[in-house]
């Protein structure tokens, strides 16, 4: 828990100051500040806000990680998620925004070493929920990159639609998340590759898909500044089977990207 | 403070004007948007939560633009905590002046209440003293959100689960110095009431009627849960799961007999039931507007030909 601002002590400790920090920490007594009426105790009145607060960010991890919970089961999810409120509580009062700090929260986590492959399924779905409240913009069509003239296209650069994430795992996380994001039941998962994943929102809907051999290099490299030219060679030198066309016309279609200029060529 | 023209054709053809008197209208739900789209004519008007549309784009804003196209929208915050010591969050405050702009809802509320302290969001309405000190604090922060907003906010009484020893006022008298200080109106939580009453051990009906009635622009109605205290009494759990309760009704019933039609929302955040359930409710909340409609207009003549 971050320290209490210098306020508190400049009013001489305010009453939020006493009420708020035995919220997240049951080590802590009732604040001594509140009751019931007519002197009723507050034990179980002061355990409601306790639980409000607790159940409902447990309950915004819940949602923001699905597959995760699917994966662990819900008593599982819930005891990880409780330590997890705890230990980071959100900062910011967009719940949507809250979480991001799971996935490593969940690689130091003891009790899921037998699963090394769960924060990056968690990272995977972060990334999906901020593609989903991402920015709109209409993502760049084939015609406008057709239009280009062949000469011109190695020094072309990408403007990164809003919503573009790209992450890269050991595990296959694409698959594992994919098939706990369904409803239908999971059956075994015999992928064992490392996977790496590009996330999009071209309109409304989110999209993951597994990027091929050099993908990550690429798209990586295009939503950083490089040019067109400069991107594939880096691919190409990073994976033998990097194929330029395929790559373009997936990022076209995943719509990665919502516009193009002519760069300088570094290359 | 910018002004928006309300009356330009523009703003109009953007923001069609859709009168909220004496109608009674539902959370917005996204499980509920097919129900709704196919519904020639579900309820009066659809509250939201500010924060569920403060991302920067994607499906909320799609969906609260074509809702807002055809019916009235209000605009409820959660998490603005008025209620605390700390200024309020600039950054917060910013975006919620943009869905003012953006929406142009027919309300605007807020809570009385906090729900962040030194940097850390306890996603829940956390109840405060009533005291000198917590008075100028709470109308500092209305005066900064209407004069952020550029119009009046109505502040929503709470539901509490326990006191504190220190307070000086009523929360009836905390409410109504608030509002003669800031000018702000009122959102009265009748669901609320019931459960503090309960809680504490107060009339319901005493409390409302050291109410200030008149500054109330808008009803909210929602079910609540039964615990149980430490001393094994009743301890209800405003937690707008379920239909509202039958007290809750009969209070409404008599709160919109002494005040008119009042704009009324029917809540339900958890437990979401399908669409039809929801909307029997308002429907609910509509027939008791609608009974008193006559009856109020018949006594404001019959007041002012005496």
């Amino acid at each position: 828990m971050p320290p209490l601002p210098d306020g508190d002590t400049a009013r001489g400790g305010s009453f939020a100051g006493v009420f708020a920090p035995p919220l997240l920490d049951p080590a802590r007594p009732v604040p001594d500040l509140v009751t019931g009426p007519r002197a009723k105790a507050a034990v179980k009145r002061y355990a409601v806000y306790r639980n409000n607060v607790t159940v409902s960010l447990i309950e915004a991890l819940a949602d923001t990680f699905p597959a995760v919970q699917r994966i662990v089961g819900d008593a599982f999810f819930r005891d990880l998620a409780r330590v997890y409120v705890r230990a980071e509580p959100p900062v910011s009062p967009l719940l949507f925004e809250y979480g991001h700090g799971f996935a490593d929260f969940i690689d130091g986590f003891e009790h899921t070493r037998q699963l090394p492959w769960l924060g990056d399924v968690a990272r995977v779905e972060r990334a999906w929920l901020d593609a989903y409240h991402a920015a709109d913009s209409a993502p760049l069509q084939a015609e406008a990159l057709g239009a280009v003239a062949p000469e011109a296209l190695a020094s072309l650069v990408f403007t990164p639609h809003p919503a573009l994430r790209i992450l890269r795992s050991p595990w296959p996380a694409v698959t594992i998340f994919a098939a706990n994001r369904q409803p239908g039941p999971v059956g075994r998962i015999e992928e064992r590759d490392g996977e790496d994943a590009l996330i999009t929102r071209p309109e409304l809907e989110v999209f993951v898909r597994k990027l091929p051999p050099g993908g990550a290099e690429f798209l990586t490299r295009l939503a950083t500044g490089a040019t067109l030219g400069e991107a594939a060679e880096h691919a190409t030198g990073a994976s033998p089977h990097f194929d330029l066309a395929a790559n373009i016309a997936g990022m076209l279609e995943a719509g990665a990207f919502s516009g193009i200029s002519v760069g300088v060529d570094r290359a | 403070m910018t002004e928006v023209d309300r009356t330009s054709e523009a703003h109009n053809r953007r923001f069609p004007a859709f009168p909220i008197a004496g109608r009674a209208g539902a959370s917005l739900k996204h499980d509920h948007l097919e129900a709704i789209y196919a519904d020639d004519d579900p309820v009066g008007f659809f509250e939201v939560h500010a924060e569920n549309y403060m991302g920067a784009g994607g499906p909320p804003h799609a969906v609260l633009s074509r809702i807002r196209r055809d019916y009235p929208v209000l605009l409820h915050g959660v998490c603005m905590s008025i209620g605390g010591p700390s200024p309020l969050d600039r950054n917060h405050l910013a975006r919620f002046k943009s869905l003012v702009e953006r929406y142009d809802p027919a309300v605007v509320s807020e809570h009385l209440a906090w729900s962040t302290h030194g940097d850390v969001f306890f996603n829940d309405l956390l109840p405060l003293p009533y005291t000198d000190e917590t008075l100028v604090a709470v109308c500092d922060h209305i005066d900064e959100v209407q004069e952020a907003i550029g119009r009046q906010m109505l502040l929503e009484n709470p539901s509490t689960y326990l006191l504190f020893e220190t307070s000086d006022y009523s929360e009836t008298d905390f409410i109504r110095e608030v509002a003669a200080r800031t000018g702000c109106g009122l959102l009265l939580d009748v669901n609320n009431v019931f459960v503090s009453a309960t809680n504490h051990g107060f009339s319901a009906l005493q409390y409302l009627s050291d109410f200030p009635l008149d500054l109330i622009g808008e009803i909210h109605l929602a079910g609540h849960r039964r615990q149980e205290d430490d001393e094994g009494e009743p301890l209800l759990i405003d937690s707008h799961d379920g239909p509202v309760a039958d007290a809750v009704w009969k209070l409404y019933d008599i709160v919109i007999g002494q005040c008119g039609p009042i704009p009324t929302l029917i809540e339900w955040d958890a437990e979401i039931p399908d669409w039809p359930v929801l909307k029997a409710e308002a429907e609910a909340a509509q027939a008791i507007l609608d009974r008193h409609t006559d009856t109020y207009m018949l006594g404001r003549r019959h007041a002012s030909v005496a």
